[in-house]
């Protein structure tokens, strides 16, 4: 076990990813924030500055043309990875390779040009346009910075392409529209279609359909499904709706704490769950059913304070199945099916 | 007004007024609620659900007024009541528990102190020591440990404030408890822990409930009942049973197969086309027919009534033979 640990997952599924082709290599990825704090608490605890361990020793793969979920509570760190993925954060350690280069050895300068294959669409639409601007001039801004080879003509081609793929017609009328006059499901297509139009190869989605009423989050989906294909699109699709997850997602890491305690294909995860706490998060989704209303209890306790977290698995307080050693050693990611990895010490007593 | 309806809506109407003119937010709705049930009011933002959850305690300002109805509280019409007198009713007789418990409780109050407050406003007799006592019971009933009741609302977690909440309406004896979107800010395994205790206490206290959300899982999960809104108009109600096994109205029946189930395997999400309507203009007739895979053309020109369906299954929908015998009885008179 410990073998395999010091060799991290990637060089586990290293041999599988050559073949199929790795756009995403994160390795060992840790985001430790600081505590602000005083001169004379500083003095006080000699220097030694608690810190919040957003992401603490994160590994994981995302495959070319996949939808990679990343789902957890709120504070489990998952939207820390997504921008430390983008380099939007620097990692306090840790690798994020894109597409096989390390995105910590590229300069500014590069790392700017690499932007243009990296986009990031967020949970609100309203917030992440400006009210002053077009929706036309919104989706040119990044293409005027990376499609430096366009004419302004060629850009407006570009723009009115994109407003059409994601199903904004007529696109020379919405060209000219600002973000308050169209609706929110309308919004987060012309977000998308701003991440679009540099021609990316990775999205990373956070939350992207949580804002968006019921009734057109199946479109908004639908729509995102399509784009990959046309567009040969990797998605990162960050949420805590698990069962949102299941209709697009490929594989499912879970985060629990700034970890990873499961990663594996969809289904198996689903299906097959081994971890404790994907088991409670996946039982306590509700269900639009009422014939099939949930019996099974809930953990006791809450998701606990990042600062300070419980010793050796995190999750040793709130679990059913915990025996003293799991609030010493720490449990780290093991393969314990195919492709199906779990950070547990008695996953082999889970397997069913 | 039969005994075993504890709340019943008549006719409400509830109008904004805005620069474009009065908006109905709350369009012509009746609805009856029962005591000792779970009625879950569901529909999309701004379909006027919230609207209609405050209209029931009248707590309506600026903008906001009830222009037409009747709310009928335990035998009373509250809208003949003088303003003034609704304090008493508010939190006394309907307690409320809103979607952030964070703007609901005051941040430089003990939890103990907005216990006690709420306790000795309304009962003045009660003694600092029986307030104190009470609320201790209740704090632990409710799960959160009674030393914890001298800390602040920030030095909780969302579910222990929600629950506070929740004591605040229990400690008055509260008969109906009005939950706008109690879990929405809550994690899942959280949101559950809280539904499995409003059930206990539906039970234990015999509490009315009536829940207003947009997550159609958590009515499946608690409610007994469940009401549709769609654009300021009611348009679906009957028992979670019936409406989720058979809905009768067309919104209804989208937005039940839009809602992504985790139980079930290789199913399509259904894709309802257009968006809510916008409420300064809403479409004529029904307020779905724009979005309606079944509309006719009677549903542009006329307003489906509210009709029995099937038992006690309610629909507004033209495509219903008792839906278009009201139209013809209404003709005749």
């Amino acid at each position: 076990m410990l073998e395999s640990t010091s060799m991290g997952i990637n060089a586990i599924m290293g041999d599988k990813s050559i073949s199929s082709g790795e756009l995403v290599q994160v390795e060992h990825l840790r985001k430790h924030f600081p505590l602000q704090s005083g001169l004379f608490a500083t003095l006080l605890t000699r220097g030694q500055i608690q810190a919040v361990k957003a992401v603490d020793d994160v590994s994981f793969n995302i495959h070319k043309g996949e939808v990679f979920g990343l789902a957890g509570e709120s504070g489990s760190g998952k939207s820390t990875v997504g921008r430390l993925v983008l380099r939007l954060l620097e990692p306090t350690s840790g690798k994020v390779i894109f597409d096989g280069t390390d995105l910590g050895s590229l300069s500014g300068e590069e790392m700017r040009r690499m932007r243009s294959r990296m986009q990031i669409v967020f949970q609100d639409p309203l917030a992440s346009l400006n009210p002053r601007m077009t929706l036309g001039m919104a989706i040119d801004h990044p293409a005027r910075i990376h499609l430096t080879d366009l004419t302004p003509d060629g850009r407006r081609k570009r723009v009115l392409d994109i407003l059409c793929a994601v199903g904004m017609n007529p696109a020379k009328v919405f060209y000219d529209l600002y973000p308050h006059q169209i609706s929110g499901g309308q919004r987060q297509r012309v977000v998308l279609a701003r991440a679009l139009v540099t021609n990316p190869s990775l999205i990373v989605a956070d939350e992207p359909i949580a804002m968006a009423d019921v009734s057109v989050r199946a479109l908004l989906l639908d729509l995102m499904m399509k784009l990959k294909e046309e567009f040969n699109l990797t998605y990162l699709f960050i949420t805590h709706d698990l069962a949102t997850a299941k209709y697009v997602c490929n594989r499912i890491a879970i985060m629990y704490l700034g970890k990873l305690c499961e990663v594996g294909p969809l289904a198996d995860v689903y299906q097959h769950t081994i971890h404790p706490y994907t088991r409670a998060l996946l039982e306590a989704v509700p269900v639009p059913d009422p014939t099939r209303r949930r019996k099974e209890p809930m953990p006791p306790g809450e998701i606990p304070n990042a600062i300070n977290p419980p010793p050796g698995c995190h999750f040793h307080p709130r679990c059913p199945i915990a025996r003293p050693n799991c609030s010493v050693e720490e449990p780290l990611l093991r393969e314990l099916r195919p492709n199906h990895f779990t950070a547990c010490h008695y996953a082999e007593d889970l397997l069913g | 007004m039969p005994e075993d309806i504890l709340y019943s809506i008549r006719n409400l109407v509830v109008e904004y007024t805005t620069r474009a003119g009065a908006v109905k937010a709350v369009d012509d709705v009746s609805l009856d609620i029962r005591r000792g049930e779970i009625l879950g009011l569901v529909g999309e933002s701004g379909c006027g659900k919230s609207t209609l959850g405050k209209a029931l305690m009248r707590l309506h300002t600026g903008p906001a007024k009830i222009t037409e109805g009747e709310l009928w509280f335990d035998g009373r019409d509250l809208m003949t009541l003088p303003i003034e007198e609704m304090p008493e009713i508010r939190g006394a007789e309907i307690g409320m528990v809103f979607q952030d418990p964070m703007t609901s409780l005051n941040p430089v109050q003990r939890i103990i102190e907005h216990l006690t407050e709420t306790i000795q406003t309304h009962e003045p007799e009660v003694s600092d020591k029986d307030a104190r006592k009470r609320s201790e019971e209740l704090i632990e009933r409710l799960g959160i440990r009674k030393e914890r009741i001298t800390e602040y609302p920030h030095q909780m977690s969302g579910g222990m404030r929600q629950r506070v909440m929740i004591s605040l309406a229990l400690s008055l004896r509260a008969k109906l408890v009005i939950a706008d979107e109690p879990t929405t800010s809550l994690d899942v395994i959280v949101e559950a822990k809280f539904l499995d205790l409003l059930k206990e206490l539906q039970k234990e206290f015999g509490l009315t409930i009536l829940l207003i959300t947009h997550n159609i899982g958590v009515v499946a999960e608690l409610a007994d009942r469940i009401a549709v809104m769609y654009a300021a108009k009611m348009m679906e109600v009957g028992n979670v049973d019936d409406v989720f096994a058979h809905p009768k109205h067309p919104y209804t029946q989208g937005l039940l197969r839009s809602v992504p189930n985790i139980l079930l395997d290789g199913a399509e999400l259904y894709k309802m086309a257009g968006a809510p309507p916008d409420l300064s203009h809403p479409p004529s007739g029904c307020r779905f027919h724009t979005r309606c895979p079944f509309v006719m053309d009677i549903c542009r020109e006329e307003v489906p009534p509210l009709e029995a369906i099937e038992g006690a299954q309610y629909a507004a929908c033209w495509l219903y033979p008792s839906v278009m015998a009201k139209r013809q009885e209404k003709d005749h008179a």
